[in-house]
């Protein structure tokens, strides 16, 4: 081991450290164990009391580097014996010498500092372990993997995700918004806005009416309308109007968050992007699913891989050829004209439709209504697609750009039929509006009326009574906006189940049960089992998620739907999966979507919040209903807030900041910085290439294939 | 559950749980199912191939047997597993495995002929495990010669024939899909 002959201090650190190294380079055999143990024992006598602070010091180098080792065992790929026997070795090096080094220089704290850091990594495992077993549906889904492989177990995944995002909504919502003003608020019926008017009462418990989201359902904390606009309740003085005004903003926020912190995990998990320049070698080393435990998966899995490598083949040799790239390009042109056709066919349909309700509104009812645009929509939603797929045979893509194709197109129907509903509820809005001025005059004058019969208005009279069910109320546009959003939801969600149940459940058991008496194989032959379908699953849930945004400042009780329903999808759809549907003949691997994904629902945030921004900002508040109601505009809340509640220095400083002065040249400086950072990236990147072209070329020109592995050590 | 438990002591416990990334408890549960009745010495009985075989998260991977040989530590080479082996193939092919434990040991079991590197035989006979045993998943023998040498076109840097494990780790080290599939969960 080359140890010098040097006094008997240096040669316990040195003799430790020689230990080390000779552990690590070859697997120990017990026999040698024992001696290197003795001969450690024998210099013990060499207490460390008397050691100088150099030789301390290396005694505590050597410790720490045990320490370092004890750390990484788990990512030497070692058999476990010798792990065991290097672990057993460097904590009882470590106990013998920690506490001596600790001898006379506070060594009760040292002692005490060691103890703590200790039970602090083992409460942190424990913990760790404690957060795996508390993941919900673990179970389910490695179920599902098994049989389906890991692109459809990436949607239940997802889909758990967003429950978890949802759940954080809610408790925001519910939190901070219903319960306070259920519990604090002034109760039902004591005030206007919270009463049904004496016109519905007695309609207000029909079913038919509560499952429309009006009557009792109304005028509850489940939607805008209710709150009022004390701007301080209850004994906590709980700031109300400020609360939901922030918790407005502030799940927004949170998603935004979330939803960037994702991407840029999966981003760096996802390495360097090298898309292409490994292909065969993934395909062939990394493209088998250890987690399939099925039989028939595994076989769909075999055929895949052969199809894949196939395909990756013909691919190579295709490449090299050029020909009928003028008709490639003809066709494509024509594929994405005719795709944009429909589009357009399907806006103008919806526009039609809610139009011709709004004129008929007067005669057919308000059920009937809904049922027309929320039927359209969602047939729209079913056939367009299967249409995209018809069209985009023409096309001739490598199937996963296909696919990219596809989803994309999907994505700009339903971005198209959302945004069309959204024109039609700024109609309505805008009508509600006008309304509302007739209201207001009508109400001067009702006032007046009551007055009348009494005496005249200069006196000092008692103020009349008034039921506050009697009271004409203003035609609260922000309560119908909630409420159509959730009409929105749950009409969706209705389509959704009943398209499960009878486009994978009953064909799953026609072609069951039918086939006994059928001329044709239905199992393998035209409708067989339903596959499911990924891409359009997720495009759903991220629309939905959508659609909650949108609505979320309007109906606070929309959080709290969604929830529900993720929970209730999350069972049926693993149910259905392992009951009626059989895995994919192609198999995609879940990762490269991933972040594909992660930017639609980005896009989709990005978008909904929009209108919801424009509304707060433009459109004045109703008069009689809702948290804002009196003021201007809805953000003047926290005007109110800054001067009332806050010391005047604040104000002040909010005011100087908030001067477009400052915040232009800010903005400025930021997009100045993400130019900056680009353009370092971008150089990093085409470095990095240069040097491994570099080097490779270096490596096979110079070096024998010996050292060439060495090398490769050291860079790699 | 009482005989079980007490072989498996709280020193010995703590000590399995640092060295590996899977969970040692739930290990040992399940190696102890697949114990006979008369073999009670959960820690130190020899398992043999076909019985570890039998488990559901094996049983229809192409390289088991593969796996089975990198992981034993028996004198005979048959494939028998020892508590401790199964502990380091569940570490091995845990969620949390670092990708140089997988790259190291997925390199080990692709290695079919246990030559330290992989040449066009370890290649052909990983192609053959992948596309399954009918001869319709096969591939012909001009497809299997394209495949191999693009190949060894991407990843051999020396241009020796040989895949190293250097030049694997490179390769799989960008790959996105290799940790997440190189994945075996109790």
């Amino acid at each position: 081991r080359g140890m010098r002959r040097c006094s008997p201090k240096y040669k316990v650190v040195g003799k430790v450290q020689g230990h080390l190294t000779h552990l690590l380079c070859h697997s120990p055999e017990p026999s040698e164990e024992d001696d290197i143990d003795e001969e450690v024992d024998e210099e013990e006598e060499v207490r460390p009391e008397s050691l100088s602070s150099e030789e301390l010091e290396k005694l505590k180098e050597a410790v720490d580097e045990r320490k370092k080792l004890i750390q990484a065992l788990r990512g030497k790929p070692w058999p476990i014996k010798k792990k065991c026997v290097i672990l057993r070795e460097s904590q009882e090096f470590v106990e013998k010498y920690e506490g001596a080094l600790g001898k006379g220089k506070g060594r009760k704290l040292y002692a005490y500092k060691v103890l703590m850091s200790k039970k602090w990594m083992k409460f942190q495992r424990d913990f760790e372990n404690f957060k795996t077993a508390c993941i919900p549906w673990e179970m389910k889904i490695k179920e599902i993997e098994s049989h389906f492989g890991s692109s459809v177990a990436s949607y239940f995944i997802f889909l758990r995700w967003m429950y978890g995002i949802n759940m954080i909504l809610f408790c925001l919502t519910f939190g901070l918004v219903m319960v306070p003003e259920a519990l604090m608020g002034r109760p039902y019926g004591t005030i206007p806005r919270k009463t049904v008017p004496r016109a519905e009462a007695t309609s207000a418990m029909d079913f038919a009416v509560l499952w429309d989201f009006g009557g009792y359902a109304q005028y509850s904390v489940l939607f805008y309308g209710y709150y009022n606009n004390q701007r301080a309740v209850g004994w906590l003085k709980f700031r109300m109007p400020l609360s939901y005004f922030l918790v407005g903003v502030g799940t927004v926020a949170y998603s935004y968050m979330v939803v960037i912190r994702t991407m840029a995990r999966n981003a760096n998990e996802s390495g360097v992007g090298d898309d292409n320049s490994f292909n065969f070698n993934w395909r062939m080393f990394t493209s088998w699913d250890y987690l399939i435990g099925n039989p028939e998966t595994a076989d769909n899995k075999f055929a895949s891989i052969t199809t894949s490598f196939k395909e990756a083949i013909l691919e190579e040799q295709e490449s090299q050829k050029d020909d009928n790239i003028h008709l490639t390009r003809f066709l494509r042109v024509l594929a994405n004209f005719l795709v944009l056709c429909c589009l357009a066919g399907s806006g103008y349909l919806i526009y039609f439709v809610v139009r011709r309700s709004q004129k008929f509104s007067q005669r057919d009812s308000n059920i009937e209504k809904e049922i027309h645009v929320n039927m359209v929509m969602s047939l729209l939603g079913m056939f367009c697609p299967m249409l995209f797929d018809v069209i985009s045979a023409l096309e001739n893509y490598h199937p996963r750009v296909a696919l990219q194709w596809q989803l994309g197109r999907i994505f700009a129907l339903f971005l198209g039929n959302l945004y069309t509903f959204i024109i039609a509820l700024m109609d309505e809005i805008n009508l509600k509006r006008e309304e509302e001025n007739i209201i207001k005059f009508n109400i001067t004058v009702w006032e007046a009326s009551l007055f009348n019969g009494t005496v005249s208005v200069n006196s000092t009279a008692p103020p009349v009574t008034i039921e506050p069910a009697d009271v004409p109320r203003g035609p609260c546009w922000e309560t119908m906006v909630g409420q159509e959003f959730v009409r929105l939801i749950i009409s969706d969600t209705m389509t959704t189940y009943i398209t499960l149940l009878i486009g994978d459940f009953l064909r799953a058991v026609l072609v069951r049960f039918l086939n006994y008496c059928w001329c044709w194989d239905l199992e393998a032959g035209f409708p067989s089992y339903s596959e499911f379908d990924v891409s359009g699953n997720v495009l759903g849930l991220i629309f939905n998620q959508g659609m909650i945004w949108m609505g979320a400042f309007y109906a606070p009780c929309l959080p709290a739907l969604n929830v529900l329903r993720l929970h209730v999808s999350m069972y049926l759809q693993c149910w259905a999966v392992m009951c009626c549907n059989v895995p994919q003949e192609r198999v995609f691997k879940a990762s490269g979507s991933n972040n594909f994904y992660m930017a639609m629902l980005l896009v989709i945030l990005f978008l909904s919040t929009l209108p919801a921004i424009y509304t707060i900002v433009t459109i004045p508040p109703s008069f009689d209903c809702g948290p804002f109601s009196g003021k201007q505009r809805m953000f003047d809340v926290i005007q109110e807030t800054l001067e009332s509640d806050f010391p005047a220095w604040f104000g002040k400083v909010f005011s100087y900041a908030s001067n477009p002065g400052l915040v232009l040249p800010f903005m400025l400086l930021m997009v100045l910085a993400i130019y900056y950072l680009q353009s370092t990236s971008k150089s990093y990147k085409e470095a990095n290439m240069e040097l491994k072209k570099k080097l490779q070329t270096v490596v096979q020109n110079m070096f024998p294939p010996l050292v060439q592995q060495s090398c490769f050590n050291v860079y790699f | 559950m009482g005989t079980t438990a007490s072989q498996l002591g709280k020193d010995l416990l703590s000590e399995y749980q640092v060295t590996v990334f899977c969970f040692v408890f739930s290990a040992y549960k399940r190696f102890s199912e697949l114990l006979g009745k008369d073999e009670k010495d959960v820690l130190h009985e020899r398992v043999p191939m076909d019985r570890i075989l039998t488990l559901p998260e094996l049983k229809s991977n192409p390289f088991r047997k593969r796996i089975c040989y990198v992981f034993s530590t028996s004198d005979s080479k048959n494939g028998s597993l020892t508590f401790e082996d199964f502990l380091d193939l569940l570490s091995a092919f845990s969620d949390s495995a670092t990708m140089e434990i997988k790259s190291h040991y997925a390199f080990r079991i692709f290695d079919f002929d246990d030559d330290g590197t992989l040449d066009c035989g370890d290649l052909e006979k990983l192609v053959n495990c992948l596309t399954g045993e009918t001869d319709e998943t096969k591939l012909t023998a001009e497809e299997m010669r394209q495949l191999i040498s693009n190949i060894l076109e991407e990843s051999d840097i020396d241009k020796d024939g040989t895949v190293n494990l250097s030049e694997f780790q490179h390769v799989i080290s960008r790959s996105p899909d290799f940790v997440s599939s190189f994945k075996i969960v109790l």
